[in-house]
């Protein structure tokens, strides 16, 4: 392109007229290895500009947060939580012959407290009548005494 | 919207937040946790993601509102990063060495600029956006955007040609 029609663009580009394509004339002019030395301040801008646009995103791209584990894991402990607390207010799993067994149990229990408890009567009856019979020899003996 | 089709709509222009990010926070690895942060903030919103004709843009004021965020945090907590000694790798492949340093020059003028002069060079002289878009990204008026561009582009020139007599003389 012809250098009168570069400074027009020029013109054009400092007070910002320029559109897109007249950008892309400029910029291809630019980045040729000798350009107007009256020009060379744009040269620099240019080049500048076009490896400013080679720069690249090379990391990856999370969609997922490092602690969005974190927010699952107090979830999962929560939901345990609720169900041990469920589980354990509610014997309802218990099947009918589950249920009678228990019972049974229950009675089975409640017999042989019963049968420890009259033993233990019974050894009160004779503990009590040994002492009734030391009661009846210590009278004799202070009877004596009187 | 499912994930392969999230990440259709979403990543031809992964490279454009990551360089607008670059632009605003300057160094690279917080440009990078800038582009991951904002991802993982689209794909929160990925159901109203179709209700933007315009995606692209809506991603793009998002990365420009969370940088600017971020520099406003840092501004506060007394953490400004001053990049004196930058060094832009991107220039290697040049062989004129003045020319090179120039290149470089223009780096760091452009990080003089006012945000919103530096927004739009970055949006317009990088990424090639038209006006409308550029309006829309940064809610500006197309005429507000041509008058910032104009003003910013003069500003670079004028500080190269400085440089360059100073040089000379």
């Amino acid at each position: 392109m012809e250098l009168a029609n570069i400074e027009k663009l020029i013109e054009k580009y400092e007070s910002a007229e320029t559109s897109l394509k007249e950008e892309a004339v400029l910029k291809t002019y630019f980045s040729q290895d000798i350009v107007a030395p009256h020009l060379i301040e744009y040269k620099a801008m240019f080049i500048y500009f076009q490896e400013s646009k080679e720069e690249r995103f090379t990391k990856t791209i999370p969609l997922r947060k490092k602690t969005s584990n974190m927010w699952w894991l107090s979830i999962a402990a929560s939901v345990a939580l609720i169900f041990s607390v469920y589980f354990m207010n509610s014997p309802s799993g218990l099947t009918a012959s589950e249920k009678q067994e228990a019972e049974l149990a229950l009675l089975e229990t409640q017999k042989a407290f019963q049968l420890i408890s009259q033993n233990l009567n019974k050894g009160g009856n004779v503990a009590m009548a040994s002492l009734s019979e030391f009661e009846k020899a210590q009278n004799k003996v202070f009877k004596v005494k009187k | 919207m499912k994930q392969t089709e999230f990440l259709n709509t979403v990543l031809p222009f992964k490279d454009k937040v990551f360089r607008l990010a670059k632009r605003l926070l300057v160094s690279t690895d917080e440009a990078e946790d800038a582009t991951q942060e904002l991802y993982f903030k689209l794909w929160k919103n990925k159901k109203k993601l179709s209700d933007y004709k315009n995606v692209e843009a809506f991603a793009m004021t998002m990365t420009k509102n969370y940088c600017l965020d971020q520099l406003k945090a840092k501004r506060s907590n007394n953490l400004t990063l001053v990049h004196s000694n930058y060094k832009d790798d991107n220039v290697s492949l040049q062989r004129d060495i003045e020319l090179k340093d120039s290149v470089a020059r223009v780096h760091e003028l452009i990080d003089e600029l006012p945000e919103k002069q530096k927004l739009i060079i970055q949006l317009r002289d990088v990424e090639n956006y038209d006006f409308e878009e550029i309006g829309k990204i940064l809610d500006l008026q197309p005429t507000a955007v041509r008058v910032a561009l104009s003003r910013a582009r003069k500003t670079i020139r004028e500080q190269l040609i400085k440089q360059h007599n100073y040089g000379i003389s």
